[in-house]
């Protein structure tokens, strides 16, 4: 008997022309865990997203459980039993955690027809218990943390009790303690036979977790096969097509003066008593697990929120922020971890996005010099590589990945002095990545001062001159390169405090 | 956000020349040269505070007070005219600009500093202008007689053949254009409108940029407010009445998104245009005066169901068309 429940073949799929995919081959067998790996743009989302119901394929057939099906809608969809974290936020954060969890699904009372919202909040409950996850039924959707929402969007596919269950980069807002419980429950989902589709471009990730993969580029199919079989490099010969030369630049800037020190630095609720020093061509990273309170100092730094107490100096000088303005006035940057609320505006076009951080720069007097606009988009889109039909594309239309490019091309291009990145390649490609880090070194070179808050380890370890680990919204450990190792890191990080 | 016409925008004037095409069929005389400007002098005064009202809509907001400011303004200078006839006409221009602005402003700081929703902050100074219209007014009208004749003549009077209304409304699409669509300020409303959020870290002064909006839409509804009494000769307490839904129809028919972020002036003139054109003609075809505003719903709905068709088929060739100028 053959155990493969589903079978996509030669799908083909065009946006206005743009090929987004273009016949690709996709199975999958029960109780497997499958990588679907690619490129930022390589069409990865599409196709789950056809598998959901969310777009219409232009060609090809679907087989789920032995039979031809058309999913048309996402409702169809998650009654035949497949059921989709997205890339992109599908919460509603107005609603709490049980109304979301129950959105389009809801439990009726069987005497009377009503909604049962007594046996739901239980359920959802049990839900959550289930995932250990500590937040209340109750709780509306945006009070959450980016991580908690995320598991809330699993608790969600899980209530579905789907048969194939997808995650599109599930992990890029998760720290360790959060990617250990998402790996938990995808073991238990596939003890119980369940199929899981598992996008990442976290090649560590997929070797942990998954069974098979199936690799995509430029929305063709480019190989399939068992993990155990194939090496890291194989993988990524296979994703960008040629071999990668990713090695941390590890490059020892010149140190020079103090640029930026916090003194004390506390917002009562989010984090206490934070104090560090950066210089000019440092890039000192900041590391912790979610909720730590990092994304925290960063706003309060750059003028988003305001500080309780605490001094902040810019060249030896003491100074109020009060606003981004403000912030960027004295050279900072701050490049936010979420693109979709906080970077970019998605029904402006790349180039709009790219120069609205530079508005000043590219108008003269009162006007707009739209021949700079496009010259610095070109600039700097190209050297991030941001992979768009055209300038012109609504950002709206990019791919996850690209749409975070843009967020980092328009703070780049502000030319800071102390440049703030959060995450900075959350959600993007291999490749891209390499490219992202050796930029990040480029502009420490160039005497640029780098906090670089990351959750990802390696990123960490390989890119920065020194470390600072919070936790709880405090400051447990600073360690300098030679001292630092994962281990004492990730000790300081869940807050064992080392000497 | 373009300057040149964008392709959604031509499909829309083509779509208005084969509806004036399939009227003048029943009715040859709309096409006469007298009737066509009289569309364009009738539809002029909602052109301007369309455009208004959509750099409101583009940040996010919106303005129900707009039928109310104007009939205020309307109202005082009016006043004015009838019980100080020596006063110049420029200077009661300049006055009916700043009671605009005034009045704009209070809506701007009610929305920008005391954060109450724009819905709920238009809806109460609507109630609060035109009830100052019939304080100021006493109950009475101010009628033809009793306005001096430049005052009453000033949007008829014509250069070259173009009333200085039509001329008016130019100046202000011209005007706005050009803000719009080609200076810092204009990119900062399309950017507010778009993502407040993301606005912000990149420095823009969120408050600042809606302040502007009501403000600049109040300026110009002070200025329509004249040309209005000027052009009916009279000012009357129910003076435009439910003209703040016409102004909001007629950007919405033009394609400005109304949660904000999206929409061109070009949009809203051919947007202000076509429901001028569905008033003038229903009355030129006979429809019985019971059917018009139902008729005139249905038409308005239908545009923006087409509108939104066009714009769905538009992307798509665009995209197809578009590459990479390297
Ligand atoms: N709604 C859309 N309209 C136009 N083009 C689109 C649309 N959605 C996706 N595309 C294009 O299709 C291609 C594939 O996008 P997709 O989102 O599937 O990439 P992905 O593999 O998920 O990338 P990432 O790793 O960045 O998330 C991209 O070139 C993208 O620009
Ligand atoms: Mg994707």
């Amino acid at each position: 008997m053959n155990n493969c429940i589903l079978e996509m073949k030669g799908i083909r799929k065009y946006f206005y022309g743009v090929k987004a995919l273009e016949g690709v081959d996709f199975k999958i067998k029960t109780g497997e865990v499958h990588a679907l790996i690619g490129e930022n743009g390589a069409g990865k989302s599409t196709l789950v997203k056809i598998l959901a119901g969310v777009y219409q394929p232009n060609a090809g057939t679907i087989i789920f459980n032995h039979k031809s099906v058309q999913f048309l809608s996402p409702q169809i969809s998650q009654q035949a039993g497949i059921s989709a974290i997205h890339q992109e936020a599908t919460m509603f954060p107005e609603l709490s955690v049980t109304e979301n969890i129950f959105i389009g699904h809801h439990i009726r009372n069987k005497s009377n027809g009503l909604l049962s919202w007594k046996e739901m909040k239980d359920k959802t409950q049990a839900l959550l218990n289930r995932l250990e996850l500590d937040i209340h039924p109750d709780t509306k959707v945006k009070n959450l943390s980016v991580a908690q929402r995320h598991m809330v969007e699993v608790a969600k596919a899980l209530s579905l009790n789907a048969k194939i269950v997808i995650m599109d980069e599930p992990t890029s807002a998760l720290t360790i303690k959060e990617v250990e419980y998402l790996y938990k429950i995808i073991r238990k989902l596939k003890s119980e036979n369940k199929a899981v589709i598992f996008i990442s471009h976290k090649f560590e990730e997929i070797f942990e977790i998954a069974d098979y993969f199936t690799v995509l580029r430029d929305g063709k199919y480019i190989g399939e096969g068992k993990m155990a079989e194939v090496t890291m490099d194989e993988i990524i010969q296979m994703v960008i097509g040629r071999n990668l030369e990713h090695r941390y630049p590890q490059i020892e800037a010149e140190q020079g003066n103090t640029i930026l020190k916090v003194k004390n630095l506390t917002r009562i609720g989010f984090f206490k008593d934070i104090s560090f020093e950066l210089h000019q061509g440092e890039i000192l990273g900041f590391f912790g697990l979610v909720g730590a309170g990092r994304t925290e100092v960063m706003q309060t730094i750059f003028g988003i929120e305001a500080l309780t107490s605490g001094e902040v100096f810019i060249n030896g000088k003491k100074v109020n922020i009060a606003n981004p303005a403000e912030a960027m006035n004295y050279g900072l940057a701050y490049i936010p971890e979420d693109r979709q609320l906080q970077g970019t505006i998605l029904k402006m076009n790349i180039k709009e996005n790219v120069t609205l951080s530079i508005i000043n720069k590219i108008s003269r007097h009162f006007f707009l010099d739209k021949e700079k606009e496009l010259k610095i988009t070109e600039q700097y889109g190209k050297q991030i590589e941001i992979k768009a039909s055209s300038w012109q594309q609504l950002v709206e239309d990019l791919s996850g990945g690209n749409q975070q490019k843009v967020v980092l091309a328009k703070w780049i291009a502000t030319k800071p002095r102390i440049l703030i990145m959060d995450e900075p390649t959350k959600g993007i490609d291999v490749a891209t990545k390499a490219t992202v880090h050796n930029i990040i070194s480029e502009l420490a070179k160039q005497g640029i001062a780098i906090i670089l808050v990351s959750s990802e380890l390696p990123e960490i370890l390989g890119m920065s001159n020194n470390i600072i680990v919070m936790h709880e919204g405090a400051i447990t450990t600073k360690f300098t390169r030679d001292k630092a190792n994962s281990e004492n890191i990730i000790k300081a990080a869940i807050g064992s405090i080392l000497s | 956000m373009l300057v040149l016409p964008q392709k959604r925008e031509f499909n829309f004037f083509i779509f208005i020349i084969l509806i004036i095409f399939i009227i003048s069929l029943r009715t040859p005389s709309f096409l006469d040269l007298n009737n066509f400007m009289d569309i364009l002098n009738d539809t002029a005064i909602l052109t301007m505070v369309a455009i208004g009202q959509l750099m409101i809509i583009v940040t996010g907001g919106i303005d129900l007070s707009v039928d109310a400011s104007l009939a205020l303004t309307g109202m005082s200078v009016a006043l004015l005219n009838q019980h100080y006839p020596e006063i110049p006409l420029f200077i009661i221009i300049l006055i009916s600009i700043t009671i605009g602005l005034l009045l704009g402003s209070i809506n701007g700081l009610l929305v920008s500093q005391a954060k109450i929703p724009p819905v709920i902050t238009t809806l109460g100074t609507m109630s609060i202008y035109r009830g100052l219209v019939f304080v100021i007014c006493k109950g009475t009208w101010v009628s033809a007689h009793e306005m001096t004749e430049a005052f009453r003549e000033f949007p008829r009077r014509s250069f070259l053949g173009i009333s200085n209304l039509i001329f008016i409304a130019l100046l202000i699409i011209v005007l706005f254009l050009i803000f719009l669509s080609l200076t810092k300020t204009g990119r900062e409303i399309y950017g507010v409108g778009g993502n407040k959020t993301a606005a912000q870290y990149v420095g823009i002064n969120l408050n600042k940029i809606n302040y502007l909006a009501y403000t600049l839409c109040g300026g110009i509804t002070g200025l329509a407010g004249f040309l209005w009494v000027a052009r009916y000769a009279a000012a009357q307490s129910e003076t435009a009445i439910g003209f703040n839904f016409q102004t909001i129809a007629a950007c919405v028919v033009g394609g400005v998104s109304i949660t904000g972020g999206s929409g061109t002036v070009i949009g809203v003139v051919l947007g202000a245009f076509f429901i001028g054109i569905v008033y003038d003609s229903l009355t030129m075809i006979n429809v019985s005066p019971f059917w018009q505003m139902a008729i005139q719903g249905f038409i308005i709905l239908f545009a923006i169901i087409i509108n939104t068709i066009m714009d769905k088929r538009n992307q798509q060739l665009l995209l197809r068309k578009r590459s990479f100028n390297e």
